[in-house]
Parts: structure tokens; C-alpha cells; sequence
């Protein structure tokens, strides 16, 4: 098994690097199942919904109506379409929204080629052809061992096109703005940004821990902490200092 | 907490000359999104974009220097990955980028991979004739590619073919053959990745079953009715399944003989190169798609016609592939087989 590379480092010509984390089975497993649901609810949705405009939904079998009945207008407009949903999902969307799909947006992902850029239509529609040999024999087994023994954890199709999955790093819009803010809290550079990062991940933290790292750094700036408060208002009170602590020299 | 940023006045005016760049990045950041929004741009915006992605490199590794793992120097990042990739993505021209694949590209892929597409066409008419030779003397081997159904129908001296157009009308007929000829396509193309075994397989299967079919019709004296079925789509149909037989192969010998390549690399290119075929592959098979939905079942063709549909078909696939047509088109033209 190759080492596994947990990143994609860029160098440009100027000598900066930047690196990309690259995106391994779960993250690619979850993507492919949004992405999955989504398209096996869309094609069912529309063929059972023209179906039902051709009035193919009483009397024998559903889907024996449908084949039996597989010619002209039906055709092109009951089978066609939720076919072309069901297999062409993957190459329309990867070339529309320049290699993301809804499911790898949810996972936060992307497809790049090794040197970081957006692919072009051609290596898209390559590393979506060979989804018929990674799809083997079934549920993706040839795909999804390649990604486990490759150093890229790449599928085949991805080591055809010259791309691979990429985690985007999240964007915090307002960190321009936070840092160009005159910062006279008396707190340096370092602990700003932590109390801020600390304020933004506020409610995926348990209240306990949460708390108890509020406390240390209200502590260590010298304030006194109230004792008398149940354990959900201290946790109240500590989100308000903290809030005051970065915010209110900037008032 | 980071010791470099404890309390030196070194970095304090670092930090503040810093702060006093964030206008350019914020101003980097509209270029950006005015270039995702609208294509080009004025020749002032381009090279503004240029200069500014330019000391965002440098302010990055600042930044990186005094507050490594920032959310700043995330962001910094974003942006200069953003930057990266406008600065240095090739520019999208669709119709330029169709007519160099078209009239440079495949023809001169087309002259590089002769050698193997020889050896497919070899392949498939050696395993059409393995096919014919083995049905010819135990027909009952008929039944490893056909249904009991089609062996029926063919031992009652019908073909599975008549009255077709009955059962499925032709546009339907069409598009039905032309997505599972574009499968199979793909499939052989594909199926290269295993060294080559797969594509192999599907060229030697697709040979075999044409001349064992064949044979098997001509015990009952259908093989001219057949021949007659197929002759009008099946000149371009067998040679463009072969074609993308060959770019399998390709892909195949890259990964057994890589040369100074590391394998990876060797079936990358080889991807490369062989993919060019697979726009022409395609474009053909709609079109024999509906030549067998429309002309083949359809007895009102004789055979003369079928025969010339056929030929000149396959003429049309010969020239774009070699490139003639484009020399027909423009005397001066001559194919690019060395560039790469």
C-alpha cells in the first residue's frame, strides 16, 4: 500500500506554497451518497410523474405499462429523461459547476487536477467515463479499493484525468475585516483570534467545555468570575464577556 | 498563543503594515469576482489582478510568519489560491479548442496509433473468424451468444430483425442502438485500464459473436438477408468499436511498457492521447444509430443502397480520422503529426 498523502502542495512561480488537504474515502463515500439519493429521487420523481401525465398509473403493472408502452412521445418523455438524470448526473454537473456537485458541496469538496487547478470539460468527462470500471463489480468495489491502496486516494478514473478530490478550506468572509479592525482590547493578535474562532464555533461545542476554556481566559486577563449562577447562566455570562472582550473596544 | 507575536515592536509594525494591505486584498477579491462573473476584462483590471496576486505571495508568507494557522492566513490562502488559478488557468475558447481536436488532434493520433488499430481490426476479424469456423461445424455453439428465442426464429428462417419496425418504431430503434453502442464503446475504451485485458475481451466477444451469428444464419440461408440488415450502419459501426478498441489497447501497453515513465504517467498520457479518438467514436455512432433505426430495418432500401450508405459512410469516418477532409476543404492543409 502507498503512504497516503494527506495533502496536495501547490508551489507557484514565485515560490509560494500552498497546500490542499486531499479528500479520502468517507469524505468521498458521503459526497457519492447525497449525490446518489438526489439523483435516484429526481429520475423516480419524474418517471413516475409522466407516467401518471400518460395516465400509465391504474390497471396492470406499473412498470410493465411503461416498457410495454416504450414507444414515441412515452418514450422520449417517461424513459429518456430519467435516464439521462440518473447517468449523465455526474459529467453535466462536475463540467457545469466547474468540478462540485451538490453532494461534494455538502461534503465540502471539490475535484482539482494535481496542480490545483479547475479541471476542463475533457478531464471531467474522462474521469466520469471510467466510472464504468471503477463502478465493478458492484457498489463501486474497484473505485473504492484503488482510493484505499492509492497514495492520492484516487479512484481509476481519477488517475486517468490527472485529478483528484480536494477538501475547499472553509472561507471566514469576515476575517479581512476582523483583522483590519483597530484591535485595542488589550489582548494580542494571537488570542483575538482565538477568543474569535472560539465565539464562531460556540454552539457545536458541549456547554461544559465551552465554559470552562472561557473561564481560564477571562480568568488570565484578570477579571473575577461569577460563582453564584447556575451552570447554563455561566455559560451565558461567559459568551457575553468573551463577546465584550473582542468587540467592545471596537465600538 | 504564538511567541512570535508576544509584544515585539518589530512585529507590532509588521502586523500594522499588515492591516494597512487588507484594502488590497479586499480589492483582489472583486477583481476575482468580476472576472468569475463576466469573461476578459479591461487590459487595466488584467494587469492589476496580475500585480496584486504578485504581493498577496509575499503578504501570505508574512502572514504566515507572524500568525501561522490564522483564519487570516486561511483566508489569505483562498485568495491566493483563487488568484492561482485565474492567473494561470488556459483560456476557455470552445469552438477554437473543437476544430484543433477535429482538424489537428485526431488525425494525428489517428497516424500514431495505426499500429494498434491494425492490430485490433486483426483481432476482431481473426476472433470473426474463430467465430464462423466454430458455429459453422457445431451450430448448437449458437446458443453461447444467442437466446433460444433468436435460434427459434432464425431455424423457422426468420431473422430477429423483420418487422422490427413494427414492434419499436425507428426513432426510438435509433437512439435505443446508439446508446448501447456508445456503451460498448466506452466499455472497450475503458476496460484498457486492466493492461489492456478487458478491451481484449470485449473485441475478441464482439468478433466472435459477429462470425458465429453469420455462420450460424448461412446453415438456414439468411447470412445475405443479415449481411443485407447490416451492411448500411455496420461498416462504421465495427470500425469505430475497433477504433475505440484500439485506444483501450493504448492504454493497455502504456501500463505493461511505460518506457522512462512511471506507470501512472505513462496511462495518463496514453488517457490523453487515446481519449482525442473518443469525440468522433461518438459523433459516428449517433450517426449509425440512426442508419440502423431507420434504413436498416426498413425493406423499402435495396441492397445497392444500403451498400452505398455503408461505403460512403465509412469513406466520411476515413477522412475526418486521417484528416483528408480538411484537405479537401483547403488544399494547403497537411496533417500536424508532429506536433505534440
Amino acid at each position: 500500500m502507498a503512504t497516503i498523502q494527506d495533502e496536495l502542495r501547490l508551489t507557484s512561480t514565485d515560490a509560494t506554497a500552498v497546500s490542499l488537504p486531499i479528500a479520502g474515502l468517507g469524505s468521498r463515500s458521503y459526497a457519492f451518497l447525497i449525490d446518489w439519493h438526489i439523483r435516484i429521487v429526481l429520475a423516480l420523481a419524474w418517471l413516475i410523474g409522466a407516467a401518471a401525465l400518460f395516465g400509465m398509473t391504474e390497471g396492470r403493472g406499473f412498470w410493465n405499462e411503461i416498457f410495454d408502452n416504450a414507444g414515441g412521445a412515452v418514450f422520449y418523455v417517461v424513459i429518456v429523461p430519467p435516464v439521462i438524470l440518473y447517468f449523465l448526473y455526474h459529467p453535466i454537473l462536475e463540467v457545469a459547476l466547474k468540478g462540485r456537485t451538490p453532494g461534494k458541496r455538502a461534503a465540502g469538496i471539490r475535484i482539482v487536477t494535481l496542480d490545483g487547478q479547475t479541471p476542463d470539460a475533457s478531464a471531467l468527462l474522462i474521469r466520469n467515463i471510467f466510472r464504468l470500471i471503477d463502478s465493478l463489480p458492484i457498489f463501486y468495489v474497484v473505485g473504492l479499493t484503488f482510493v484505499l491502496l492509492s497514495a492520492r486516494q484516487v479512484r481509476i478514473g481519477d488517475m486517468a484525468a490527472g485529478t483528484l478530490l480536494a477538501h475547499e478550506k472553509k472561507s471566514t468572509r469576515d476575517a479581512f475585516a476582523r483583522f483590519a479592525a483597530p484591535n485595542d482590547n488589550g489582548l494580542d493578535l494571537a488570542t483575538t483570534e482565538f477568543v474569535q474562532d472560539l465565539l464562531a464555533r460556540w454552539k457545536t461545542l458541549a456547554r461544559d467545555k465551552r465554559s470552562q476554556i472561557a473561564a481560564k481566559l477571562i480568568g488570565s486577563q484578570g477579571d473575577t468570575l461569577p460563582t453564584d449562577l447556575s451552570k447554563r447562566a455561566f455559560d451565558r455570562e461567559m459568551h457575553k464577556r468573551l463577546t465584550r472582550l473582542v468587540h467592545v473596544s471596537r465600538a | 498563543m504564538s511567541p512570535v507575536l508576544e509584544a515585539s515592536s518589530e512585529n507590532q509594525t509588521l502586523v500594522h503594515w499588515l492591516r494597512r494591505r487588507v484594502p488590497g486584498w479586499q480589492r483582489l477579491g472583486e477583481l476575482l469576482d468580476q472576472k468569475r462573473d463576466r469573461a476578459g476584462g479591461s487590459y487595466a483590471e488584467v494587469v492589476e489582478l496580475i500585480e496584486r496576486f504578485r504581493s498577496l505571495g509575499r503578504d501570505l508568507s508574512l502572514a504566515r510568519d507572524l500568525m501561522p494557522g490564522s483564519s487570516l492566513c486561511r483566508e489569505l490562502e483562498n485568495l491566493f489560491l483563487k488568484a492561482h488559478e485565474s492567473v494561470f488557468r488556459r483560456p476557455s475558447k470552445l469552438k477554437a479548442q473543437l476544430v484543433e481536436l477535429f482538424r489537428d488532434e485526431v488525425p494525428r493520433v489517428f497516424h500514431d496509433m495505426r499500429a494498434t488499430i491494425w492490430i485490433t481490426v486483426t483481432l476482431f476479424l481473426g476472433t470473426g473468424l474463430l467465430g464462423w469456423l466454430l458455429v459453422s461445424f457445431n451450430p448448437e455453439l449458437a446458443s453461447l451468444f444467442a437466446s433460444e428465442k433468436m435460434i427459434e426464429e432464425v431455424q423457422r428462417g426468420e431473422l430477429w430483425t423483420d418487422g422490427i419496425l413494427n414492434i419499436v418504431p425507428s426513432s426510438v430503434l435509433s437512439v435505443q442502438i446508439m446508446a448501447n453502442n456508445i456503451m460498448v464503446s466506452l466499455f472497450a475504451f475503458a476496460l484498457g485500464a486492466l493492461y489492456g485485458l478487458g478491451t481484449i475481451y470485449i473485441i475478441a466477444l464482439n468478433g466472435f459473436m459477429l462470425g458465429g451469428i453469420f455462420a450460424f444464419t448461412a446453415k438456414y440461408d439468411l447470412a445475405e438477408r443479415l449481411f443485407t440488415f447490416v451492411v448500411a450502419h455496420g461498416v462504421v459501426e465495427l470500425s469505430v468499436i475497433c477504433l475505440a478498441g484500439a485506444a483501450g489497447i493504448q492504454l493497455g501497453n502504456a501500463l505493461v511498457h511505460p518506457g522512462l515513465k512511471t506507470r501512472m504517467d505513462a496511462f495518463r498520457d496514453a488517457v490523453k492521447q487515446a481519449a482525442t479518438l473518443l469525440p468522433v467514436v461518438i459523433v459516428f455512432l449517433v450517426g449509425a444509430g440512426f442508419i440502423e433505426g431507420y434504413v436498416s430495418p426498413n425493406d423499402s432500401y435495396s441492397l445497392a443502397v444500403r451498400a452505398v450508405i455503408g461505403v460512403a459512410y465509412g469513406i466520411l469516418l476515413w477522412m475526418v480520422l486521417s484528416g483528408r477532409i480538411w484537405a479537401w476543404k483547403a488544399k494547403s492543409w497537411k496533417p500536424q503529426q508532429g506536433k505534440r
